[in-house]
């Protein structure tokens, strides 16, 4: 996993609520058996009109070439419905390390720390207040201050992320290789556990 | 104090707890299928190591298969493939696979219960959402990614945050034509597709405990539709009884050895809730969704929200789903026109389910523009179905049974709804392109589903019963 301290870039914007899984990568783009390679297809039928690759969505602000950046930000309850992890690959394959939201699925936020993506979650406010800068505007995201920033007009917010899965971003650790070193451990658990 | 059943369950799988930090749970069962493991084992084969405990995994074919001609090979490529790197990684890893073919295949979540391996108390994760489902046997039960899918694989382990914890209480009686998908149709429409999240959801309540073990699973099943981490029911003499003699259940001393541990499995009367919700099953009428998401649903005897009636925050929503699913805000929703009827998924394609369908249809032929596609959860339902003849009354009525797996539900294989057309499903998600690009799904049980089969058009199936 690639670490992650500080992103400053410009955003794109996706000013929709209860954006699911199943619109962030459809069902039928799962049949892969790698993680690569999924980012084309983020947000597939949001971007083109009858699955035609040539009929561009003008409008779908990830067409549009004014928007652009490492940060993505949508309406709230971004990520609900399946916990395919491919969601979060297609993020990360598109070229975004941050999602802001002002609420989070869970399968979907733990999928995406999994993965070296931030999901940085905002009041309801300051996320509207993002949606009104225009698009050159940049944020900046300190994981280390746990903090987010429109630097246009210096407003700022702070957000929660577990401080277990901070560190673990920070430096770029994986769960498994902390669960690998615990086995002796697990194993112990497995003899004495009474049930 | 008091503790919660989801407490008592999560207390004994706790190996470790990181300072500050999550917990370390241990997994006592493993579900995996095609479409969310190969990065998994890819993973543990770049490390150049074994699954950990291959005994405590079991796999199966699902997502993917078709569901007509499965004894022939897989015609989509890339789905072939995928059917075929399970086959392949669970050989190389010794990991039980009910594949196609073979007679315990199907849904993931509904082998595990009827073979008997899903079973109170225990930890259970697959990578799929409907995970949940399992939770009905009063065992703490969730979907997870692929990345984690992997660190069970791995240690049998996860890291884990302890949820909140949520009580929602079902009381009273359900009226004629009301079944457990309303139940849930309904808490959803009352605290939205978000209600639950970050909470562990326990169901309970006089409604609930006269359910079958079936109608149990549907309720779970769904609770991750409210955001839930997972959904729980309280084992009683309903869950004994259905587990008992299964082909994995535990036999002689070690049933009984377990049975005493699973009737302390209950939260005890002084146990904390983060928030209780209270239902009353009188009030719930047959429930249809009319948005995208399962959180957008009304008895079927209402008509539409308009952007005035709803809450503020969901007015945007209202009309972006309306305007995808062709419908009309103030408008009846009984009466409108049906062109396909898909009875299956992990919620509703279980025995129960089937007979249900046949008993209502017995005698009657479907309208004749719709088309019907009854899916069964697994080769043992279906099964079972042609054993009772149910397969005749469906093929009387019109019907197709197809082959078990996932089918229509997330449109995976070739059982897609086409771009435009009216699905009323029996499945969990009514989310944009779901069954297919451009597919407008309607949420309804088993019942309602098939009241619109015969007529054509959304009915309220109680003006059909005798
Ligand atoms: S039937 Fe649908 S919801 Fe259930 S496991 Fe299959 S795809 Fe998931």
């Amino acid at each position: 996993m690639k670490a992650l301290t500080t992103i400053k870039s410009r955003f794109v914007p996706i000013n929709i609520e209860n954006i699911d899984t199943d619109q962030i990568i459809p069902a039928r783009f799962l049949k892969a058996t790698t993680k690569e390679g999924f980012g084309k297809n983020l947000f597939r039928d949001w971007r083109y009109e009858n699955d035609d690759e040539s009929k561009t969505i003008a409008h779908f602000p990830l067409n549009m070439s004014q928007f652009d950046g490492e940060i993505l930000v949508a309406g709230k309850n971004f990520g609900c419905g399946s916990s395919r992890e491919h969601a979060a690959w297609a993020i990360l394959d598109a070229g975004f390390r941050v999602v802001v939201s002002s609420f989070f699925a869970d399968i979907f936020k733990n999928n995406a720390l999994n993965n070296g993506v931030l999901p940085v979650q905002v009041s309801d406010g300051f996320l509207q207040r993002i949606f009104l800068q225009d698009n050159n505007t940049e944020l900046t995201v300190d994981l280390e201050n746990q903090s987010i920033t429109i630097n246009s007009t210096g407003e700022q917010e702070n957000f929660e992320i577990n401080p277990y899965k901070k560190t673990c971003l920070l430096n770029g650790y994986d769960d498994i290789d902390f669960l690998l070193s615990i086995k002796p451990e697990i194993e112990k658990f497995e003899t004495d556990k009474n049930y | 104090m008091g503790k919660t059943l989801f407490e008592k369950i999560w207390e004994k799988h706790i190996v470790k707890t990181i300072d500050n930090g999550p917990s370390v749970l241990y997994i006592d069962k493993h579900f995996i299928h095609e479409v969310t493991s190969p990065q998994a084992f890819t993973g543990l084969n770049n490390r150049g190591i074994k699954v950990f405990r291959p005994n405590q995994v079991v796999a199966t074919a699902d997502h993917n298969v078709p569901t007509i001609d499965q004894h022939l090979p897989i015609k989509e490529e890339l789905s072939r493939l995928q059917v075929e790197a399970l086959i392949k990684n669970c050989a190389e890893h010794d990991i039980e696979l009910f594949g196609l073919g073979h007679p315990y295949q199907g849904i993931v979540h509904v082998i595990g219960p009827e073979l008997g391996i899903t079973q109170p108390g225990m930890t259970i994760v697959c990578g799929d959402s409907h995970t949940s489902t399992h939770g009905a046997f009063g065992a703490i039960a969730f979907g997870i990614g692929t990345s984690e899918v992997e660190m069970v694989m791995a240690t049998q382990c996860l890291l884990q945050s302890k949820p909140k914890m949520m009580r929602i209480n079902v009381e009273g009686e359900l009226k004629k034509g009301v079944v457990s998908k309303d139940i849930v149709l309904y808490i959803l429409s009352k605290i939205t597709a978000s209600g639950a999240t970050g909470y562990a959801v326990e169901f309970a309540g006089s409604a609930i405990r006269s359910l079958s073990m079936e109608a149990r699973m549907t309720i779970c099943n769904m609770s991750i539709e409210m955001g839930g981490r997972c959904g729980l029911i309280a084992p009683d003499e309903t869950t004994f009884n259905y587990i008992k003699g299964r082909e994995f259940s535990p036999k002689d001393d070690e049933w009984d050895k377990l049975l005493v541990e699973w009737k302390n499995l209950y939260s005890d009367s002084d146990a904390k809730f983060d928030n209780e919700v209270f239902i009353k099953a009188e009030e719930i009428e047959p429930m249809i969704t009319y948005g995208t998401n399962p959180g957008m649903g009304i008895g079927i005897t209402e008509n539409i929200p308009t952007a005035e009636t709803i809450n503020e925050n969901d007015r945007s929503g209202l009309s972006k789903s309306l305007s995808y699913m062709g419908l009309e805000q103030g408008k009846a929703i009984k009466g409108q026109k049906i062109d396909y009827v898909f009875i299956g998924s992990c919620t509703n394609s279980r025995i129960e389910d089937l007979r249900m369908v046949a008993s209502f249809v017995k005698g009657k032929k479907k309208a004749a523009d719709v088309e019907v596609w009854i899916v069964p959860g697994s080769k043992q339902v279906e099964a079972q179905a042609i054993a009772e003849g149910i397969d005749k009354i469906f093929e009387d009525a019109g019907f197709l049974l197809r082959q078990p797996g996932c089918s229509a539900c997330l449109g995976m294989n070739e059982d897609k709804i086409p771009a435009g057309k009216y699905c009323i499903s029996t499945s969990n998600r009514n989310f944009e392109g779901r069954q297919g690009a451009g597919a407008r799904t309607l949420l309804a049980s088993p019942l309602t589903a098939a009241a619109a089969a015969i007529t054509g058009v959304v009915s309220d199936v109680r003006e059909l019963l005798n």
